[in-house]
């Protein structure tokens, strides 16, 4: 289980991107974050966020159109 | 801009003022900021509107032969005369706002908050200013002004620049 759950589903770009970021910002260090997401460029956009920013990409699936992003906060 | 912690940054010249135009330097320089890099806008000519505390956005379909609005199942364009016709672009720019709202696309203001939120620096042209008689009364708080010097000096430190 992460240590919170962001629901951005519906949003478009750059909104999951946004929220997620604001969202681990408000978190310690390690912990991780949990984003629901339905837009399909979310998969390659968290990915490139994930690189950029050093926090780890910890877990990723798909369920139906629902695509599911586990980040952990970098230290 | 650059400094010694090694953080990346990026600096776009803002020069148009439309609702489709105005999208991309903001959803850019949010994600920039999201993503850690130190972001400037420097907003010249149209590109100043986007400042205005209630800037009224509007698009046309006037010599835009690339904007074809989804309808029925078809991209519909729309010839230049419709333009001319009273309500049309005020028409499409509905069209267009609707079409956004229920894409879960942001609204324009709501990026431009969240650019100022995640300390994206906005310069309003001086000279723009001047040319079309606006004081900072009618902009937005939080931005500052400058010339074309202060945007160069920003963009020889700037790891990305570009040109909107």
């Amino acid at each position: 289980m992460a240590d919170q759950t962001l629901d951005a589903k519906g949003l478009n770009c750059p909104l999951p991107i946004l929220k997620a970021k604001k969202a681990l910002t408000a978190l310690p260090a390690g912990a991780t974050l949990e984003v629901l997401a339905t837009d399909p460029g979310a998969v390659k956009d968290f990915a490139a966020f994930s690189r950029t920013t050093g926090h780890e990409l910890v877990e990723q699936s798909v369920e139906g159109n629902v695509y599911r992003f586990v980040l952990k906060r970098k230290a | 801009m650059a400094d010694d912690s090694g953080t990346k940054s990026m600096s776009i010249i803002v020069t148009k003022g439309t609702l489709d135009w105005a999208y991309p330097p903001m959803i850019l320089s949010t994600t920039a900021a999201a993503m850690g890099l130190n972001v400037t806008l420097f907003f010249t000519f149209y590109g100043l509107t986007l400042l205005l505390k209630d800037p009224k956005l509007r698009m046309s379909p006037l010599g835009n032969p690339a904007m074809k609005m989804p309808m029925m199942g078809a991209h519909m364009g729309m010839p230049n005369v419709m333009s001319m016709i009273p309500g049309v672009d005020a028409g499409a720019t509905a069209m267009m706002r609707d079409m956004m709202k229920k894409k879960g696309v942001a609204t324009f203001e709501e990026l431009r908050s969240l650019a100022l939120e995640s300390d994206v620096r906005m310069i309003a042209c001086q000279m723009t200013m001047d040319l079309f008689e606006y004081t900072m009364d009618d902009m937005i708080p939080g931005i500052e002004l400058g010339g074309a010097a202060t945007y160069i000096e920003v963009a020889t430190q700037s790891d990305i620049n570009l040109f909107i």
